[in-house]
């Protein structure tokens, strides 16, 4: 065991746990104020639901033995509930495969919560924490282990154990995330929408982002986080880690100056809100690229992203999907600009080794990214179109017109997220606690 | 008796204020309102979407005052809140039946 390794990739796990309350500060700005506890709350529910799951069995169907060595599913009974790692010296190269395990859970975690994102506002919470636990049962823990369970050999290079197809059959880079992450995200965002249908009034009156300031805060704490998700993902601390978080610095940085020339070239003003989700474009894209490319390709790979992705935000309007806070157009979008890019700027001198089309490599590793990107893209669609459809059917995913418009908050958690010396809140008759009973407060409270 | 109502330039309103001290005015009630004149409002954009606001922030600001010294104050509004553009607002005034002071019940002018 490494120590400096392991303190390295458990600080990263961390870093990617604040991923997620950071995204749902991100994505609670941008709904109307009514809406804001909800959309909080649906990232809070996967740090919950996936968090279990993860120990319980999601760790194992992604990096367990491979059931049939077919590189498609991980043995979800190996190391159910991880008892059986506690006691063991095991390690996963140089850390505890329980550093390892905390840091790949905040990958599932996060996952879950940027789907979120497209069903603002109309979401029942119950159906949501189902959906958010089947998905990442049936898709995200075999996607991780498509894309992150990598054959493990011995000294003469024998495959001592198989691990998933993408990763190992294919040959596509996705360092940290790109296909597992972030298509595979957004594919079921996309899924949900097709199934849940727009808000009531949509576009019309379906409001602005209610607090920027807000946005810009949780995209400040997602982008610190991404060092950890990026650059933890060498899985060592060394020269790996480094140009992948100097990549990762970059490649943020030119696709906020990409988006912010797209507004201000199509409408006249740069804007925070544009802003910020050039950030978060930039570093989608970067996420799969960033230990196969140099800085300049960083750079260029951020650009393109983000004026793609500034573009493609803009589609639903035409195209008439209600993805609420643009995970299609971020994550799926970029994730596919990020994937497909490796294969035109990867540069053999970066630590991934391989050659894309700009640096002589030619066609060889366009392809097995698009394989990779196509494949995740199409089993998360059609899966999550089934489990949404499944929620649907069963036990209702929408929430009611009149609560909709009544404001998510209220009707699903009996909450307001602003109180500003409203009048209402002097009114009161009585406070809860002044009295003995439930009943004794009937009456003297609404 | 007379209440003199201005809804003017959220900017404007700490020359009003001043203006009106300057006259010897003592109380006014201060509130920020929302609503839209001739010029209409304005056009936001959030990721290329257009949100057009048909309202504008604002500020009304009433005083009470005695019959002999409304247009003096009416007069101090309009110079303190103008700004020559669009938007400035407007200021007008009402007749006033009664008033009290609560905490010592006196009525009419001594209450002003």
């Amino acid at each position: 065991m490494n120590s400096g390794d392991t303190a390295w990739v458990l600080v990263c796990a961390a870093l990617v746990m604040l991923m997620t309350p950071g995204l749902a500060l991100f994505y609670g700005g941008m709904v109307r104020s009514r809406g804001v506890l909800n959309m909080l709350m649906m990232s809070l529910g996967s740090l919950g639901v996936v968090g279990v799951l993860w120990v319980v069995y999601g760790y194992s169907g992604a990096f367990g033995s491979d059931l049939g060595g077919l590189g498609l599913l991980g043995s979800p009974s190996e190391f159910f509930g991880m008892s059986r790692l506690v006691g063991q010296e095991g390690l996963s190269d140089t850390i505890p495969t329980f550093a390892f395990a905390a840091f790949q859970a905040m990958f599932a975690i996060l996952t879950v919560a940027l789907i979120s994102g497209a069903i603002a506002d109309r979401a029942r919470f119950g159906p949501w924490l189902l959906f958010a636990g089947l998905w990442a049962t049936l898709v995200y823990f075999p996607v991780a282990h498509w894309v992150f369970a990598f054959d493990e050999t011995n000294a003469a290079g024998e495959v001592t154990a198989v691990g998933g197809w993408i990763a190992n059959r294919i040959e596509a880079i996705d360092f940290a995330g790109g296909t597992a992450v972030h298509i595979n995200a957004g594919a079921a965002a996309l899924a949900l929408v097709l199934v849940l249908g727009p808000r009531s009034g949509w576009p019309k009156e379906t409001g602005k982002p209610h607090n920027l300031p807000l946005v810009v805060l949780g995209a400040g704490l997602l982008w610190f986080g991404w060092f950890g998700f990026n650059a933890g993902s060498a899985l060592t601390a060394g020269t790996t880690a480094a140009i992948v978080f100097v990549n990762t610095l970059v490649g943020a940085s030119a696709a906020m100056l990409a988006w912010m020339l797209v507004e201000r070239l199509r409408h006249g003003r740069p804007t925070t809100l544009g802003a910020v989700s050039g950030i978060i474009a930039g570093l989608v894209a970067i996420t799969p690229a960033c230990s196969a490319v140099t800085p300049l390709g960083a750079i260029a790979i951020g650009a393109i992203s983000g004026a793609v992705c500034a573009l493609a935000v803009e589609l639903k309007y035409r195209l008439r999907y209600d993805d609420s806070l643009d995970v299609v157009g971020v994550h799926l979008v970029g994730g596919l600009v990020g994937t497909l890019l490796v294969g035109l700027f990867a540069s053999a001198s970066a630590p991934a080794g391989v050659a894309g089309l700009f640096y002589g490599g030619g066609l060889d590793q366009l392809w097995r990214q698009a394989v990779g990107a196509l494949a995740v893209f199409a089993y998360s669609l059609v899966l999550s179109l089934g489990i949404a459809w499944v929620v649907r059917g069963t036990v209702g995913f929408r929430l009611g017109t009149a609560d909709e418009d009544a404001g998510i908050d209220e009707t699903e958690h009996a909450e307001t997220g602003y109180h500003f010396g409203e009048v209402r809140n002097t009114l009161r008759g009585s406070r809860t606690g002044e009295h003995g009973s439930v009943e004794a407060l009937e009456g003297s409270v609404r | 008796m007379k209440l003199v109502t201005a809804v003017v330039q959220q900017a404007r309103v700490d020359e009003v204020r001043q203006s009106l001290t300057a006259l010897g005015v003592r109380g006014m009630t201060i509130a920020d309102v929302q609503g839209y004149g001739r010029q209409q409002g304005h056009t936001e954009i959030y990721r290329g979407a257009e949100y057009k606001v048909d309202v504008v922030d604002k500020t009304r600001v009433e005083v009470l005052v005695n019959d002999v010294d409304a247009d003096e104050v009416l007069r101090a509004i309009v110079s303190a809140a103008r700004s020559g553009r669009v938007g400035d607002g407007k200021v007008w005034v009402t007749p006033v039946e009664s008033v009290v002071r609560v905490r010592t019940g006196e009525t009419g002018e001594q209450a002003v």
